[in-house]
């Protein structure tokens, strides 16, 4: 009796695991960790550490259930999505529904219970991404991912408000980097799979403005979250040496952005998301090892 | 072209983290201008391993590399001379600073072989301050004797910039395959020699 229950736990574990998208939250929650160790405060608080790890993880991951419950039949059309769990029938959606709600309302309470503000910053967070990304504007405009990057940068803020009791500019500078990454990395993939989003009927910058026009938004979008993070690391009061370091890899970004404007192609363009994904995460590591008492 | 093994991928991500450590951690104490030019030189050696870690061997094809790659000699030979021989600065900032665009301007304008004998001069001087002066240094007593692994470095450094200029002229020392097989632990090792040294 109790290892047929255990196998079913694990199997719907199993059919839940790529509707969370493991990477990308993951992601987020390095990006929550870092705020927080960002306001400099005591890193041992484990139970605080906890709270901020757990209700982020269970939110983000509940926003993007709802999203791919959402987005089912959009799944369903494209040939990169159309084997997730909910398109491929494998998970039934008023299943996954409930799941989705569930799982977000505890981690909105438990957010809630450790301050009201970090409470306040995670649910923007999932209102914005579920509500008004998702479900108003992704079928209407490209621009919608201007929403999705505000939503995918409430977690470092969040992270930051916990750490400090309220929202300052440096918050919203990092916030705002991770806002100007975003597009990076949803037009690239818009870029890489055109058909797949034009046979689902999804507005994209590519189907909108061209492939040359939204290779140059990416580039000027990968040197505005440079600078961003650039002035949020210096108003940190990071030491001269990780400045240092961030000055040398905003060169190569800068570099690989102007060759992406100047002489796009597939190549350089692909290789700047792989950058600015790797400028990205290594900036984190900085503010995490920057602020480190 | 070679594709990227795993090894390769490891050497190169080792190098990117050496050199980032260096950049934070093991220039302090030095002027501004000797903080710069090994700004310069590590941030060379960083951005080099990361691309080729991004993008593979392909990147050497191009001709933008042979300029970048010759900031890492000639801005380490500058911090070393501003450093320990500062009677010489100015003198080896006007040869490092007209060397470096003589061969820019040499790589996209002049024809056949001129390129080739304006970048060999030049990388053999910074070469050679690389190599002898932490030896010396070291020797002398006037440094600590792990500074002569910067000299070390600097003699794996012109090892790897020899097989790469003579590959891209034409003639390879070894063969191509060979070159991009030791070049990602050359490069690892020639970074952790500097970071070691100073």
């Amino acid at each position: 009796m109790k290892s047929v229950l255990v196998k079913k736990i694990k199997h719907k574990l199993k059919l839940y695991w790529p509707l969370i998208k493991s990477l990308q939250t993951g992601l987020l929650l390095i990006t929550g960790f870092t705020g927080y160790i960002s306001a400099r405060c005591p890193v041992l608080n484990i139970a605080q550490v906890l709270g901020l790890l757990g209700s982020l993880f269970l939110t983000i991951s509940g926003s993007t259930i709802l999203n791919m419950v959402y987005d089912r039949d959009i799944d369903a059309r494209m040939e990169r999505t159309r084997k997730r769990p909910l398109p491929a029938g494998k998970v039934k959606p008023a299943e996954a529904l409930v799941a989705g709600l569930v799982v977000s309302v505890i981690g909105l309470l438990w957010a809630f219970s450790l301050s009201i503000m970090f409470g306040l910053v995670v649910f923007a967070g999932l209102f914005i991404d579920v509500v008004i990304y998702t479900i108003w504007l992704k079928r209407k405009t490209a621009w919608s991912i201007i929403w999705g990057g505000i939503s995918g940068g409430m977690p470092i803020l969040a992270g930051r408000v916990l750490g400090l009791g309220h929202i300052d500019s440096i918050g919203i500078l990092l916030a705002l980097a991770i806002l100007l990454w975003i597009p990076t990395h949803i037009l690239t993939f818009s870029i890489r799979y055109q058909d797949d989003y034009r046979r689902a009927g999804v507005p994209t910058f590519p189907s909108t403005y061209g492939i040359a026009g939204t290779q140059r938004i990416i580039a000027m979008s990968s040197i505005g979250a440079a600078l961003a993070i650039g002035m949020g690391i210096y108003a940190l009061g990071l030491s001269w040496g990780y400045l240092r370091l961030l000055s040398v890899l905003t060169v190569g970004l800068v570099g690989l952005s102007l060759i992406s404007m100047y002489r796009p192609s597939d190549r350089v363009n692909f290789g700047l998301f792989k950058y600015a994904s790797l400028f990205m995460l290594g900036s984190m590591m900085m503010v995490v090892f920057g602020a480190m008492p | 072209m070679k594709t990227l093994s795993v090894s390769d991928r490891l050497f190169f991500l080792i190098t990117v983290f050496l050199a980032g450590y260096q950049i934070v951690n093991g220039i302090d104490g030095f002027d501004f201008w000797t903080t710069l030019f090994l700004t310069v030189a590590f941030g060379v050696l960083l951005l080099a391993a990361l691309l080729l870690f991004l993008f593979g061997f392909e990147i050497l094809e191009n001709k933008l590399v042979v300029v970048v790659a010759t900031l890492a000699p000639l801005s380490l030979s500058a911090a070393l001379i501003f450093a320990f021989l500062p009677r010489y600065k100015m003198v080896y900032a006007l040869f490092a600073g007209l060397g470096f665009l003589g061969i820019v301007f040499t790589q996209f304008k002049a024809p056949g072989k001129i390129p080739v004998l304006f970048l060999a001069p030049v990388h053999a001087v910074a070469g050679l301050i690389i190599f002898l002066l932490p030896l010396i240094r070291s020797f002398e007593g006037k440094a600590p004797k792990s500074f002569a692994l910067v000299g070390v470095g600097g003699a794996l450094m012109g090892l790897g910039g020899l097989l790469l200029a003579f590959l891209k002229s034409g003639a390879p020392i070894l063969p191509k395959k060979t070159i991009f097989s030791v070049f990602p632990l050359l490069l690892a090792l020639t970074t952790a020699l500097f970071v070691l040294g100073f």
